[in-house]
């Protein structure tokens, strides 16, 4: 561990070649980790710049309230995909949310044997689904067999799936954290367990349970693949769950492909207004979290 | 696994001594509406696998195991072969570990072992940062800023020195077009770097100091006590953690959607072959999947997806249970 102790042979140090082979063995070590740690901190400075410098100049007010205009009209923006972005992120939020969350309560509140043991293990299953797979799964069900075509619905369903796991796996860490004299004490009140539950054990978790919310959204609202598969995109201002919808990283996606400077441009500014979007949801699910530490 | 704690044994016992007659039917309804939330988990991921199943079935009675084992993939002709998918998948997912394995724990090593207080948790929480940046947007900068130049610089050099050295010669041939496998590998392993780094250090962590002090106690360096203490100790943990790293490499699609190339269905050696994944297939070709026939191969390309990263999250998590029980946020790295 840092700090535990620092290298014990430094003070029985005899300048023999053996023990001096060994200690830059040991500094050539250091040196390496430090390297790869070094590095992989600059990647992430290097993808923030590159963001930040290319998409400044794509961002002003039209951008952010006008619809995106045919090549070769100047101006134009991505209003409608960071409005069908929140519409779908809403539908994904209103499924997912209480599915995560009462699967939460069931794995800390209710759950042992094996369907709990069962359920904990799925859980990170799908957690660890591409989310192609799931993006597929949508399309074949809600796009192909039940409505027939992309619609901004299955988009929204096939984020819910993504945000599932998350949610139920910060929200269950948290509930882990209830001090359980918290719940006796309830329990001992003669106040039943759902009322317990609902009215001691949720409320004292709040932080936490935003927490984990917020930052299944974060997550949610950067996935691509599986929107691109579902609600398919849309140049227009649509509201409509059951046609395409609009969504920011699939409009990127539009955008980085074409040949055209302009639309380059946009797509270097709608990868900066999605980091902003992610960042700030980040941002505050860790200051929801700091402020359940602090109190 | 997710053994309850032995105060909420209590905690059952209670409630049962406390519960009138509207109170417990209250208790009835709640608990079932919680299990029957929780039995969706279940049920969604049987859902997924059946409904993938009976949508690729028409697929895979038709082209049997020549759909893995054929290249040959004509939608006109109606001839569906994804082994060249299959064959770029795992070029790229390879390429990607070998990368971000050493580099990755090289990390977790760095931020468990070495790093003063202050540092480990910026230098912690940078790299989970890179995890949170959606695959979008490191397609948009790996297709504007590093094809550019992989094409005009790092292929060339690859080329005019790993190209003529005889046996890995033939991975460093043809023409540099800086939208190939290396490109995907190389992209695909700056984005599995923090599942690497994230679920490495948590098994660092998990290992017992008396491991460190014994070892330091016997006179050995730093490096020798990681080299020969903490890390055979933590071996099984991390080969999970380069598999979950592996797991959501073959799975990633936008990212490499975008400098793969996409063109070519021949299987060639050369790491600069514009080629396909899967999951890029997938992106590419929904669209065009108007008949039956085509859409089931898509489908059948998704099920292949799925059973693969299942069997990774299985193997990896068992090994990574193995040294530090079960994971938390820590791998919710996508």
């Amino acid at each position: 561990m840092a700090g535990l102790a620092p290298s014990v042979a430094a003070p029985f140090t005899r300048s023999s070649p053996h023990v001096r082979r060994r200690q830059l063995v040991d500094a050539l070590a250091t040196g390496i980790m430090t390297l790869c740690a070094a590095a992989a901190v600059l990647v992430l400075l290097l993808i923030l710049i590159f963001v930040t410098l290319n998409g400044l100049p794509a961002l002003n007010l039209a951008f952010f309230i006008e619809r995106p205009l045919p090549q070769g009209e100047a101006g134009g923006g991505v209003a409608p995909a960071i409005l069908g972005t929140i519409e779908m992120l809403a539908v994904a939020a209103i499924i997912g949310v209480p599915i995560g969350m009462s699967t939460a309560i069931y794995l800390t509140e209710y759950g042992r044997g094996p369907f709990a043991r069962l359920v904990s293990f799925l859980i990170d299953l799908i957690a660890g689904l591409p989310s192609i797979v799931i993006g597929v799964f949508v399309w074949a069900w809600l796009v192909r067999h039940v409505v027939g075509h992309y619609n901004g619905f299955a988009g929204g369903v096939a984020l819910a799936i993504i945000m599932i796991p998350i949610v139920t796996r910060t929200v269950e860490e948290t509930l882990r954290l209830v001090p359980d004299p918290l719940r006796e004490a309830s329990l001992g009140l003669g106040i039943a367990r759902w009322k317990t539950i609902l009215k001691i054990v949720l409320p004292t978790a709040r932080a936490g349970i935003i927490t984990g919310v917020v930052l299944s959204i974060a997550r949610a609202g950067g996935e691509t693949a599986p929107l691109l598969l579902t609600a398919l995109g849309n140049q227009f201002f649509s509201v409509d769950l059951l046609q395409p919808v609009a969504a920011l990283p699939v409009q990127i996606y539009n955008y980085a492909r074409s040949p055209y400077e302009d639309w380059q441009v946009k797509a270097w500014g709608a990868a900066l207004i999605l980091i902003m979007l992610i960042g700030s949801l980040s941002l505050l699910s860790r200051w929801a979290a700091t402020r359940r530490l602090g109190k | 696994m997710t053994s309850p704690r032995r105060e909420v044994a209590g905690f059952t016992g209670a409630s049962r001594l406390t519960s009138g007659g509207s109170a417990s039917r209250g208790d009835r309804v709640f608990s079932v509406l919680v299990t029957l939330a929780a039995a969706c988990v279940p049920l969604l991921l049987i859902a997924i696998f059946i409904l993938l199943l009976l949508d690729a079935l028409p697929a895979v009675q038709r082209y049997g195991l020549g759909f893995l084992a054929s290249s040959d993939w004509d939608p006109v002709a109606e001839k569906f072969g994804a082994a060249a998918y299959i064959y770029g998948t795992v070029v790229t997912s390879v390429l990607a570990v070998l990368i971000a394995g050493p580099i990755g724990v090289a990390c977790a090593v760095y931020v468990a072992e070495y790093a003063p207080k202050w540092l480990a948790e910026p230098v912690s929480f940078l790299i989970t940062l890179l995890a949170a940046i959606p695959s979008i947007i490191y397609g948009l900068w790996g297709f504007r800023i590093l094809a550019p130049i992989m094409r005009a610089a790092v292929e060339p050099f690859l080329k005019n020195t790993l190209g003529n050295v005889p046996a890995v010669g033939a991975l460093f041939s043809g023409p540099t077009v800086g939208r190939d496998y290396l490109v995907a590998g190389v992209i695909l392993a700056i984005m599995i770097l923090p599942t690497i780094t994230a679920v490495s250090r948590e098994i660092l962590r998990a290992v017992p100091n008396t491991q460190r002090e014994g070892m330091l106690a016997l006179g050995a360096t730093r490096w020798e006590t990681i080299q020969r203490a903490v890390l055979p100790y933590a071996r099984s943990g991390i080969a999970g953690a380069v598999i979950l790293g592996l797991a959501r490499a073959l799975g990633e699609t936008m990212a490499v959607t975008m400098v793969i190339g996409n063109s070519s269905t021949q299987i060639r050696p050369s790491l600069f072959t514009p080629g396909y994944t899967l999951a890029s297939a997938i992106a590419n070709q929904f669209t065009e999947a108007d008949k039956e026939i085509y859409f089931s191969a898509v489908v059948e390309i998704a099920l292949v997806l799925l059973l693969v990263a299942g069997v990774m999250n299985v193997v990896a998590r068992l090994l990574v249970w193995g040294v530090r029980g079960p994971l938390g946020s820590a791998t919710r790295a996508g």
